[in-house]
């Protein structure tokens, strides 16, 4: 879906004008060209894995919920879709990758990664239509129900998912047939980052495709996005399974790294932390995500020492206080990180005002 | 069967009592609380503190509850929420669910997170049989109680001065405040007065729906399906949903209690597929 929004160019006016289609294609290059900065982060990453050999399975949870958050950054940074559900996707694959190595159906963690992928895409793509009509809070509702609809199947068909124990007895072979998972995570880990990289390139080509200036659009005004001829509908749908996608992969890659599959992948806790991760790391710009998974795990591993029992709290309070500083001002703290990436990538981040203060409707 | 729709309306009636807060904030000032919960759960807590506890009598504690949740309402909406008003959904969404998060945890830190009951008197236990309908005799005080506090709320809204303010604010706000109407005001009253309904709710539900501190969570969908599926123009779609809800999710766990609250879902999916804007919306302007 994904790919056929973005191999085209922009349509239909453009072709008119020469000198615009230029001016947008370059336009277009010069924000997707990688900067140093970028590049040291991608480094420093891959470095950690010589760096710190005894945080490994702490850093793969990092990564599958960095990825995890970069798939709900799609919809919510470039689409403003509010989606109280994103666990839906990335518990469903869990699942599924989960039960396809327990009875061993696909024996390559890759292919089954993938696979798993696609059916979390799969059902993304259905759920899209759901998530086209109504307001913010039909949205929210719709996302949710769905989540939840899939925890009850879940906990009643027990004989299939192991119900409130867990899916247990999943053995995931070595990847390529070469490398085995090993107990300090050391494969696991690698194989998490690599994997969240490969998946950070193909999301970053999206948004900085024609189709992700698109999206954007959208996102800033709707209506007027239909006016200069965007099919909105289709649109949403795109970015919409594609992002169930990632979840998917984050969700495969949970259960492949652990062994392990268990009810709350699919919980509301999950995505409502995962909004928090990206309102640490700020959305609409891709490290967002990733920063905030950073932040977010180093603060849990803290917070985690002093009252084990009252995360939650501690989660709560920090959501309430972010929303009262403002998020704006916020995000604005950490603007440091984003500055520089504007400076030296020289590209010019301009956000559309906050979501659904820009309604076509004014309320 | 007839028991069926009796325990359903019992527990629609309570929805509706528990929900009926939510819908006017939402509709007044288009905020989405998820928090709404949390109140209700403050409620069944101060009953059983002071039931339990204090051994205040049953009868004055459900007064009670309704007045310290409505005060912690009011508190809440007057320092915190009307801070949260003019921003965006998304803010409004990470801001009460971050509230539900800490209530959750200082709940279960405070109470410990057993579930909790509160202590009803022998004279409601037990069940009545009229014409081979059993009829719990607690059922039927909260459906006397729930009928008669809805039919309060209809003639408020529709008789005195404060409902027809109220019912100008909701239908537009701008024109309210410009002929004079103190919409903050209404508001914050409104706000007071639906914690505290869902606070009365949730003492009275604590022997229904159990009291445990994840209670929030688990029943914040259900005050949502019952919003978003009544709609918020008036307070019959809002009572219509939770009946609906109450008998649809009685006799879902009834019949094919292995499908759980499933039903539920793809119940309110459907709704609202069909009428984004709820079963029972008048289609305004917004």
């Amino acid at each position: 879906m994904a790919a056929a929004g973005l191999v085209r160019p922009l349509d239909g006016a453009v072709t008119v004008m020469g000198a615009l289609a230029d001016d947008v294609s370059t336009y277009l290059k010069r924000r997707a060209r990688w900067s140093p900065l970028e590049i040291a982060f991608w480094v420093f990453a891959f470095a950690t894995i010589w760096l710190f050999p005894g945080k490994h399975l702490i850093l793969t949870e990092t990564a599958i919920l960095a990825l995890f958050a970069l798939s709900l950054d799609l919809i919510l940074g470039y689409a403003g879709i509010i989606s109280l559900g994103q666990a839906a996707f990335f518990g469903f694959a869990g699942y599924f990758a989960g039960l396809v190595a327990k009875y061993g159906f696909i024996d390559e963690p890759v292919i089954a990664l993938v696979v798993s992928g696609v059916a979390a895409a799969a059902l993304g793509f259905l759920t899209s239509f759901l998530v086209l009509r109504g307001s913010d809070l039909t949205r929210l509702m719709v996302t949710l129900g769905v989540s939840l609809m899939l925890g009850e199947l879940a906990n009643r068909y027990s004989d299939i998912t192991g119900g409130a124990d867990g899916l247990q007895g999943v053995t995931i072979a070595p990847i390529l047939g070469r490398f085995h998972f090993d107990m300090f995570g050391h494969t696991g880990y690698t194989y998490a980052l690599i994997v969240l990289f490969v998946c950070f390139v193909i999301a970053r080509r999206i948004v900085y495709s024609p189709f992700g200036l698109s999206l954007r659009a959208v996102k800033g005004n709707s209506l007027r996005a239909s006016a200069i001829g965007i099919p909105i509908k289709w649109r949403l749908v795109a970015i919409y399974t594609a992002s169930a996608f990632f979840a998917g992969i984050a969700g495969a890659l949970l259960t492949q790294t652990t062994a392990f599959c268990s009810l709350d992948v699919l919980s509301l806790d999950r995505s409502a932390d995962l909004l928090l991760v990206l309102i640490i790391g700020g959305t609409g710009y891709l490290y967002g995500g990733l920063i905030g998974a950073v932040i977010y795990k180093f603060l849990q591993d803290w917070v985690a020492t002093l009252t084990p029992q009252y995360w939650q709290f501690w989660i709560g309070l920090v959501l309430v206080v972010i929303v009262l500083i403002g998020r704006q001002r916020f995000e604005g703290w950490i603007a440091g990180v984003r500055g520089a990436f504007a400076q030296l990538g020289t590209r010019q981040v301009t956000r559309p005002a906050a979501l659904g203060s820009a309604a076509p409707d004014g309320h | 069967m007839l028991t069926i729709i009796f325990d359903g309306i019992a527990y629609g009636m309570l929805l509706f009592v528990l929900a009926c807060g939510l819908s006017v904030t939402l509709g007044l000032m288009n905020f989405i609380n998820l928090a709404h919960g949390a109140f209700a759960m403050a409620g069944g807590y101060c009953t059983v503190i002071l039931v339990n506890r204090l051994g205040v009598p049953f009868a004055l504690g459900l007064p009670m509850a309704f007045l310290v949740t409505a005060v912690l309402g009011g508190l809440f909406e007057r320092t915190l929420y009307v801070h949260v008003y003019a921003r965006p959904h998304l803010d409004q969404v990470l801001f009460t669910i971050g509230l539900v998060f800490m209530a959750v945890a200082a709940t279960d830190y405070t109470m410990g997170s057993s579930q909790q009951f509160v202590q009803i008197p022998e004279a409601l236990q037990g069940q009545y049989n009229v014409f081979g309908i059993g009829m719990g005799k607690y059922r039927l005080l909260i459906i006397v109680v729930c009928g008669l506090l809805t039919i309060a709320l209809q003639l408020i809204l529709s008789k005195t001065r404060f409902g027809s303010r109220l019912r100008a604010a909701v239908d537009d706000q701008r024109v309210a405040r410009g002929l004079g109407i103190n919409v903050g005001a209404v508001f914050g009253i409104t706000f007071a007065f639906g914690s505290g309904l869902a606070g009365l709710g949730g003492a009275l539900g604590a022997e229904i729906l159990g009291l445990d501190p994840t209670f929030p969570l688990k029943y914040m969908i259900y005050f949502l399906i019952v919003v978003t599926v009544g709609g918020t123009s008036s307070i019959t779609g809002p009572f219509l949903a939770s009946i609906l809800l109450g008998i649809g999710d009685v006799a879902g766990k009834y019949y094919v209690p292995k499908l759980g609250a499933f039903v539920i879902y793809t119940i309110m999916i459907v709704v609202l597929l069909w009428r984004p804007q709820g079963l029972f919306a008048r289609s305004t302007a917004r």
